[in-house]
């Protein structure tokens, strides 16, 4: 690996870690979100300064690439990501859902109050 | 046989400005002392004002819910309101609300009754692939309800007390869950599932499709709704 490569590979962690840090600062994701992504960043800025420490992790698992190690972690990754935005998506669909509900609900008291009310105007008038 | 003024006909309406009015006038007038609630599914036309003219009670959801998500809002409004009963009935006109008595006087043994088209009265009709599909899931939910159904699809059902109860908190709002999921829902909690022949009439407007790729694609989903419903945690039965 020349030197050129390995400071581009520092450089790309180090600005996905900052961008994920901003992100958080400015209050543009929640930190249960922000969670997969940290590490990542965090996991890719190490591995990137010390690369020894991906050929080391790879031996350790018996992967015989160190980079299909990187690749493989980073598809887990991405897997629970989506798995938890699929989860939570859910979870905002039911309370639109239920939202939905209410308003009608609310709705249709409003209407038959305001009829009511009118009634009573004009029985008065 | 509880008294008509306990009973809530529900009526999922999706852009049915058309039919609306004629079947709430129908029911009114067949079920005299009967409370008709309206639940306009996201519809863009004048579905709401209609019915509201005809004398129903209209809730109008702001977008589209499907079915499920309809007559879930119609069994909520019901245990607000004190409803005992509810009955669901299609806002296109199929339905005969003159039927109404008699789905309600079969609840005494059931939780669930089915107004089912294919039990002898009537001449409803299905044919080909879609009737294989239909069939196929009567089976297979007629053996987890332990009775034998031979129209799960059908958009005409009362509930009894006990169903309305579960169904306001737990009825499933996903496609096809207003039909498959509920039963198998209901069945797992214990309640009781029956189903008494009534006659159709024809849809006031729109063909029921024959296409087999329509047919496949709705068996298909039909199978997955059946087993996302048999994996869910059965909800156990309360009161």
């Amino acid at each position: 690996m020349n030197s050129m490569s390995y400071a581009f590979a520092i450089a790309a962690a180090g600005v996905a870690l900052l961008a994920v840090i901003e992100m958080l600062r400015r209050q543009r994701f929640r930190e249960r979100h922000a969670f997969w992504w940290l590490l990542a960043a965090i996991v890719s800025l190490i591995v990137s300064i010390f690369p020894i420490t991906l050929e080391w992790a790879a031996s350790v698992v018996g992967v015989e690439v160190p980079s299909n190690l990187a690749f493989f972690a980073s598809i887990v990754i991405l897997f629970f990501v989506t798995v938890q935005h699929s989860s939570e998506l859910t979870t905002l669909e039911e309370k639109t859902r239920i939202l939905a509900e209410h308003t009608a609900m609310v709705e249709e008291r409003l209407s038959s109050i305001t009829e009511r009310l009118d009634g009573e105007m004009r029985g008065h008038s | 046989m509880p008294a008509l003024h306990e009973i809530l006909i529900v009526m999922p309406a999706f852009n049915e400005e058309e039919a609306v009015g004629d079947v709430v006038t129908e029911v009114l007038n067949a079920l005299p002392g009967v409370h008709c609630l309206v639940v306009s599914d996201g519809s863009t036309d004048r579905t709401s004002s209609v019915a509201k003219k005809a004398g129903a009670t209209v809730l109008t959801l702001p977008f589209n819910l499907g079915v499920g998500g309809a007559m879930r809002l119609g069994f909520k409004y019901a245990v607000d309101n004190g409803f005992q009963y509810v009955v669901q009935l299609d806002s296109d006109g199929q339905h005969d609300p003159s039927c109404v008595p008699q789905l309600i006087s079969h609840l005494d043994r059931a939780d669930i009754v089915i107004g089912a088209r294919f039990a002898g009265a009537g001449d409803y009709s299905v044919s080909g692939p879609r009737k294989w599909a239909m069939k196929l899931l009567s089976n297979i939910i007629s053996r987890i309800a332990n009775t034998r159904l031979t129209d799960v699809t059908s958009g005409f059902k009362a509930a009894g007390p006990r169903a309305v109860h579960l169904f306001s908190v737990h009825y499933p709002a996903e496609y096809l869950g207003d039909t498959i999921e509920s039963l198998v829902l209901a069945s797992r909690a214990g309640y009781a599932v029956a189903q008494v022949p009534v006659a159709m009439r024809p849809r006031a407007g729109g063909i029921p499709s024959h296409n087999p790729v329509k047919s496949a694609i709705y068996l298909a989903r039909a199978a997955m709704a059946l087993v996302i419903a048999l994996w869910r945690t059965p909800i156990t039965a309360k009161g």
